[in-house]
């Protein structure tokens, strides 16, 4: 046919498009409606977010000023340039690791300027202006709150030491070369590090009560300590569920189904009510340690039957070979079966540590400022009331880079974990050109 | 015997003893009243249909199987629920498997020191040198450093065997060890099982490699529905079996 000759010289990326976008006329039409609609929705979004958003007093208007905007639309083309670059895969690990770090870094400095500006200047005003997009202002104005709470303002260079010391420790624990027993030292260090910080009361810095922790640090407090403390434990209990040992086995299950049978809420509002009534009068425990305990609880019974899952798809021979090298039971699960069984459900235990992290926010229930009740918080300014939509969009912004970034380690890694291992598709060639058909019994 | 034994306690003579040992899964009788003794340094081979419990049979002279009832008594131990005693009998006692189950997540040079070190708590140097001394022993010196899963079957058998002989154990279990490989590859495996044999290490072969039987076993033991029908060395066992199960088996596996 004569079309076919003509496929035949067309570049790929145009066969693609007529083959998958336009291969007869109704999906064609589905694909221009479906083009038009994104156009429209981004260059709408676009407007609201850059190009008439309000990002403080840079100019009276609160508007960014004519020759000031090419800092905003270099901004937008870097972050779609690497976003394209993700997507079609140009740069892969930490290749792409490095793109996206570099990008950060030149809109940090292409942007440094304005944003600076924003701080002092911040005003509502030009935000009521009617064509106003996006009041970005409003985060100039408020983010030193949003992020840490009512910790005291004087001090909040504390906190925010203390959340780099803690995402400094979280990149580093990605590293490989870090997965040594010393880790837990370094976590050690690093946890009271953090905790002086935060606490205070000694070398000048003012003693700060847990009362008064919240934002950002507390979330990330929140989620990593007790994801951190709700690994181990989820471990154990995994293990005993699959013990021979009833009693252990009933008392692993008991806990597992209690506290998968409940709500979270449920779970913090024990721990923070129920809890002091069983304690002796006079003595009571830190708000702050009452929720990181329900937390902890609760990741670990989810985390237990995620890892539970990776045991059972443990092959029998895996245990049975440990068993005839004399290994115990310990040095069996330790060597032999959790390493590979972890390395197995690496995905459903990210997505555990993902929904962790978001839980941390049911807190408010016991009143602890973390980072989604402190944007709420400032939502309350009657000066800023009709902004709350940005507070919360920078606020899910937060939410996001950390949840995506987990997403996307816990692919790299699952990636990078089976390399190696498996054999490459050359070699089994090889192997099978090798084995003939006819071989010698003995 | 050979001489140099003459001189051990009169127990450590022999190395493996069954005594009436009977086991059930459920209610099936798979191992009926089991008698058998191995001396140090005897080789045996096991034969018998699929099913007659064989595997069984071997799984529990290292516990990997639990028995009912009678004896099992491993280098002058006796099994019982004792840990202790399954651990002391599981460092002597290497075993081969048809599956070969080495540990895919660590390298070959790792799968041989993993259990030097943490059972025998040799020194990581030490560990190496040994393993590296028995990868050579069954030729596969260079693959040290590779995973498993980039191994063939027969080299991944041979690390298996090699593993196994890590532990310095007295005797040796193997379990069909060459019948998931393909025939081009079961010869380098016998040939390393040989070997074996004419070192001198006490073997408990399952196997239907009548040729390796003939070459290497002190004794072949022929088992059929969890019994042990007939036992005698392979001159006997192959040119004049007494059991008619025997024959029938024999001219089913020999053609
Ligand atoms: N864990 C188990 N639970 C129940 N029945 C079992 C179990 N393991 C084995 N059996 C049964 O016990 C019998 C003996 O099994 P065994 O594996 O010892 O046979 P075998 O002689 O090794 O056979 P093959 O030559 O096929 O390996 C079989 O009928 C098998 O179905
Ligand atoms: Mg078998």
């Amino acid at each position: 046919m004569a079309s076919q000759g003509n496929q035949q010289q067309l570049p790929s990326g145009i066969l693609w498009l007529r083959e998958n976008l336009f291969p007869n006329w109704w999906n064609a039409l589905l694909t221009v409606v479906v083009v038009w609609l994104l156009v429209e929705l981004v260059w709408r979004l676009a407007d609201w977010v850059i190009l008439d958003a309000v990002w403080g007093a840079v100019d009276p208007e609160g508007l960014v000023p004519y020759d000031e905007q090419w800092r905003l639309l270099l901004s937008a083309a870097v972050v779609v340039g690497l976003v394209i670059v993700t997507m079609v895969r140009l740069a892969r690990g930490s290749a792409l690791a490095a793109v996206w770090a570099v990008g950060a870094v030149f809109i940090a400095v292409i942007m440094w300027d304005m944003v600076a500006s924003i701080e002092t200047n911040a005003s509502p005003e030009a935000c009521r202006a009617p064509e106003a997009g996006a009041c970005w202002a409003v985060i100039g104005d408020k983010y030193r709150f949003i992020l840490f709470g009512r910790y005291p303002f004087d001090e909040q260079w504390r906190p925010l030491l203390a959340m780099v010391i803690f995402i400094g420790l979280i990149v580093f624990s990605c590293l490989k070369l870090a997965w040594k027993p010393w880790l837990a030292l370094v976590w050690a260090g690093g946890l009271v590090v953090c905790a002086g910080l935060m606490y205070g009361g000694f070398w000048g810095m003012r003693f700060v009560n847990t009362e008064l922790w919240g934002g950002l640090p507390l979330t990330l407090i929140l989620s990593v300590v007790s994801c951190v403390l709700a690994f181990p434990l989820a471990i154990a209990l995994a293990l005993g569920r699959r013990s021979d040992m009833p009693i252990v086995r009933a008392i692993c299950v008991g806990f597992i189904e209690l506290i998968r049978g409940v709500p979270l809420i449920t779970v913090l509002f024990m721990a923070s009510v129920m809890l002091p009534l069983f304690l002796p009068s006079g003595v009571t425990i830190d708000k702050v340690l009452r929720a990181l305990v329900g937390i902890t609880l609760f990741a670990a019974a989810y985390l237990a039957e995620v890892v539970r899952g990776g045991l059972q798809a443990m092959p029998r021979g895996q245990y049975e070979a440990a068993d005839a090298l004399g290994l115990t039971y310990w040095q069996k699960m330790a060597t032999v079966i959790l390493p590979q069984a972890l390395r197995s459900v690496i995905p459903p235990l990210v997505n555990s540590f993902i929904s962790t992290f978001k839980d941390t926010s049911l807190v408010v229930i016991i009143s602890l400022t973390d980072l989604l009740l402190a944007a709420k918080v400032s939502t309350a300014d009657p000066l800023w009331r009709p902004y709350f939509v940005e507070i919360y969009v920078f606020v899910a912004v937060i939410y996001f880079i950390f949840c995506f970034s987990m997403s996307r380690y816990s692919q790299w890694l699952e990636r990078d974990l089976a390399r190696g291992q498996r054999r490459d598709a050359r070699q089994k060639v090889a192997v099978m050109a090798r084995s003939g058909p006819e071989g010698g019994g003995a | 015997m050979s001489p140099e034994h003459e001189a051990s306690a009169p127990e450590h003579e022999i190395a493996i003893q069954l005594l009436g040992v009977n086991k059930w899964f459920g209610a099936f009788h798979v191992l009926r009243d089991i008698n058998l003794s191995i001396a140090r340094k005897e080789r045996v081979v096991v034969c018998g249909p699929s099913g007659s419990g064989k595997s069984t049979m071997i799984r529990c002279i290292n516990r990997l199987e639990e028995h009912q009832q009678g004896r099992i008594i491993v280098d002058g131990i006796e099994l019982t629920n004792d840990l202790k005693n399954i651990e002391a009998i599981r460092r002597e006692v290497g075993m081969v498997f048809q599956s070969f189950n080495l540990f895919p997540h660590l390298t070959v040079l790792e799968n041989l020191t993993l259990a030097p070190r943490w059972v025998r708590k040799m020194p990581r140097k030490q560990a190496e040198e040994i393993a590296r001394h028995f990868l050579e022993r069954v030729r596969i010196p260079e693959q040290a450093d590779k995973y498993p899963g980039q191994l063939s079957g027969g080299q991944q058998q041979r690390v298996a065997i090699a593993r196994a002989l890590c532990m310095q154990p007295k005797i040796m279990l193997f379990d069909e060890p060459t019948s998931a490989l393909d025939p081009e590859m079961v010869k380098e495996v016998l040939d390393t099982m040989v070997e074996l044999a004419e070192e001198g290490m006490t073997m408990v072969c399952v196997t239907h490699e009548m040729g390796f039987a003939r070459q290497v076993a002190d004794m072949v033991v022929f088992m059929a529905d969890g019994e042990i029908v007939e036992m005698a060395p392979p001159e006997v066992f192959f040119t004049n079996p007494k059991e008619q199960r025997t024959r029938t088996f024999l001219s089913q596996i020999l053609h």
